[in-house]
């Protein structure tokens, strides 16, 4: 389902020399799978993410997602693929404050061809169980509640593929296993396969796999550097 | 969910900003409504005022303008007047009766101070003002309080519905007209009030409508007798073809106040140097009393038995002519102006209130456009300024909104539907302010000064301002919009701007 050849990613320096990022030769997730992706802060996980999104051009390599190969793709096409086929749930949850939940739920849905299902979105928010929340303002949402938001809009889509990106990062370990938990759930009902960046060590041992980037990346490996 | 609620919702969420960035735009729009509307209403109440009759005679000296204001407007000094045996051209078998539908006489010089100071035009006239001749567009003057004074009571008088607010004065009451413009240079007889006008929206809403037998017979209004006489001259044959005078006519005064010759007969041809020659009477000659026109309709005796003005004694500041048709008109037009009569012109008011507006209203329309288009641009650099402004604190959301698929160009639509939502908004607000104003303002307007404001009229420029609007904000939500299109994602959403 999501599959990552020979992706090399680099960023050009002030001085004009590259600083290479990534270089993975490999990485593959089946539909459903379940993975973290764990690292070092700043070891390139966020940019990975960035790139399997297609948010971030990578220098070359091979990035496939449900059989269509991202790298080379216009930058409009990218978005309308990222919009039908890839949910993303972000560290600080991203939710938008002029919006009610409900509507940032469906604001998901908005830049799709498909039209908006606000029986979808309100199911989804009944799943997560925020049933009685749909008409509030992320201001007067919990942490907990937002991040549940945030992943209902992640999936509201019916993605392939969920991306997120250090989730439990902000929230108090009292409700970071809420989160995960929340995830794996839902990204189990939804079949959606899941890859998830984290440094943390409790979340990560609950997953059966868990990929190293530093294992992965070739740049991490020859430098050892923190980039 | 639509491009245009998710830029509402932005909007919302700056609620005061775009409170007061619309309220600023709404203040520019109302301006130039108000100046819009006002123009308008101006131009119209010439127009209205210079209506339901073709030309105006009045004296030879001054220009057409003055003619204008001071018959029409009521404004300025009156002219120097047209003697009363012109005005009988128009009447009863005169000259010009055949092309006359109706001839009004108009005597200016009175006036009357209303209750808060200002001076009131005291216009005599007879009853056909009122009964025979309309005003704008073929609106007949209707009363709102009693009816049209009669000719044969030489004391009574109708007002305009300004002028009986800002005297008081009601069907019953007396008023006593001074002499003179603008000051009181001494009371006249009382003239009784029959009739209150009902709202006309011209300027004989402001003024005071008197039997023009009773004026004539106020203190200083009589030409005196030596004045009035008139000392006959007979014309040569090629004088009388050549002059286009005839019997009855009179003949251009050399100097202001000089006694007229009337023409009393005229030779036929001689063939001698006497055809070329005009014969006067020797100083001292009195006009014989057996030399008055015994055709002549008898002027109306009033009620009371008061003895009407002798004709020699009289005369009028202008003449309204209602003609058959347009196109007699034209012919008195050319027969009074092209002939050697210069005593008396022949003013079309609707022409010279068309140059009026063209002359002057257009160009401070122009000026007061250009001002308050200045001002709605100042107001869309508002609206740039508060998206702009606002783009730094937002670019993580159009991350996000990025992230979750909009493409660049989306996000770029999103902010210039924000800045044309609040250029339409303001847009509205200000076309209602604007009317709204004119609505409050408009009976006060119109009971001080009679000038009629339709509020909630609409001008074709004002539609305009629509379609103006969004293109405006189209161009001034450009550069928040494109700063939205430029939003790097992967840049921001890690934490930098």
């Amino acid at each position: 389902m999501l599959l990552l050849e020979d992706v090399r990613k680099s960023y050009a320096e002030p001085d004009g020399s590259r600083l290479d990022i990534l270089d993975v030769p490999r990485l593959a997730v089946d539909r459903g799978e379940q993975v973290v992706l764990r690292g070092r802060s700043g070891g390139g996980k966020t940019t990975l993410l960035n790139c399997i999104a297609g948010l971030t051009t990578v220098d070359s390599g091979r990035i496939e997602i449900n059989g269509r190969d991202l790298v080379g793709l216009p930058e409009a096409t990218r978005d309308r693929f990222r919009a039908q086929h890839i949910g993303f749930v972000f560290q600080t949850f991203n939710l938008l404050p002029a919006f009610t939940a409900l509507e940032n739920v469906l604001l998901g849905m908005t830049f799709t061809k498909q039209k908006a299902d606000p029986q979808r979105a309100a199911t989804l928010l009944e799943q997560v169980g925020l049933n009685h929340r749909l008409t509030h303002k992320p201001s007067s949402l919990s942490v907990g509640e937002q991040q549940r938001v945030a992943v209902a809009r992640a999936l509201v889509n019916r993605p392939v593929l969920l991306l997120a990106d250090e989730p439990t990062a902000n929230i108090d370990p009292a409700h970071q296993q809420q989160v995960v938990d929340l995830l794996r759930e839902s990204c189990q009902q939804e079949e959606v396969a899941l890859l998830l960046v984290t440094h943390t060590p409790e979340v990560a041992d609950q997953f059966e796999r868990v990929e190293e980037l530093e294992a992965i990346n070739r740049v991490s490996k020859s430098s050892g550097v923190v980039a | 969910m639509s491009f245009w609620k998710i830029a509402w919702r932005n909007l919302q969420q700056r609620a005061l900003a775009s409170t007061l960035t619309a309220f600023s735009m709404a203040l520019g729009v109302a301006l130039m409504i108000l100046v819009l509307v006002i123009h308008g209403v101006v131009v119209n109440q010439l127009t209205n005022d210079a209506q339901g009759y073709h030309v105006i005679v009045g004296g030879g000296k001054g220009s057409k303008f003055e003619v204008v204001l001071s018959t029409v407007f009521h404004l300025g000094t009156p002219l120097y007047p047209v003697s009363y045996s012109y005005y009988e051209k128009f009447v009863d078998g005169g000259e010009y009766a055949p092309y006359t539908e109706a001839a009004i006489p108009i005597c200016l010089g009175d006036s009357y101070e209303a209750n808060d100071g200002t001076r009131l035009r005291v216009v005599a006239t007879t009853p056909d003002m009122f009964s025979k001749i309309s005003y704008a567009a073929d609106k007949q003057y209707e009363f709102a309080e009693g009816e049209n004074f009669q000719r044969e009571n030489y004391y009574e008088a109708v007002l305009g519905s300004v002028a009986a607010y800002k005297t008081g004065l009601g069907v019953g009451d007396k008023f006593r007209p001074a002499h003179g413009i603008s000051s009181d240079q001494g009371d006249h007889d009382k003239f009784t009030v029959v009739g209150v006008l009902a709202p006309t929206g011209t300027a004989n809403d402001r003024a005071m409508f008197i039997n023009m037998e009773g004026f004539y017979l106020q203190e200083g209004h009589a030409l005196s007798a030596k004045t009035a006489v008139q000392r006959p001259v007979v014309l040569g044959s090629k004088v009388a073809s050549g002059s286009g005078l005839n019997v009855g006519d009179k003949l251009p005064s050399k100097a202001e106040g000089e006694a007229r010759s009337s023409v009393l007969a005229v030779l036929g041809p001689t063939g001698t140097s006497n055809d070329q020659l005009v014969f006067a009477p020797s100083e001292g000659y009195e006009l014989p009393k057996t030399a008055t026109s015994t055709t002549e309709k008898p002027l109306p005796l009033a009620a009371d038995g008061t003895k009407p003005l002798p004709r020699a004694q009289r005369e009028v500041t202008s003449i309204l002519v209602l003609c058959k048709s347009p196109f007699y008109a034209g012919e008195i037009d050319r027969q009074i102006n092209k002939g050697i009569d210069r005593t008396v012109q022949v003013v079309a008011p609707r022409g010279v209130v068309a140059q009026l507006a063209d002359g002057f209203l257009a160009p401070m329309r122009m000026i007061l456009l250009v001002l308050t288009i200045m001002i709605v641009v100042v107001a869309g650099i508002s609206i740039l300024v508060s998206i702009y402004n606002s783009m730094s604190e937002r670019s993580h959301d159009i991350a996000v909104m990025r992230a979750l698929g909009a493409k660049r160009s989306a996000v770029m639509l999103i902010v210039l539907f924000e800045s044309v939502l609040l250029a339409l908004l303001g847009g509205i607000a200000g076309m209602l302010l604007g009317h709204g104003i004119l609505a409050v303002a408009s009976p006060i307007v119109e009971r001080y000064t009679g000038v009629m404001v339709a509020p909630w009229q609409t001008s074709p420029e004002e539609w305009l301002l629509v379609p103006g609007l969004l293109v405006f904000a189209a161009l001034v939500g450009f550069l928040p919009a494109l700063t939205a299109y430029r939003t790097d994602v992967a840049k921001t959403l890690s934490g930098g701007r």
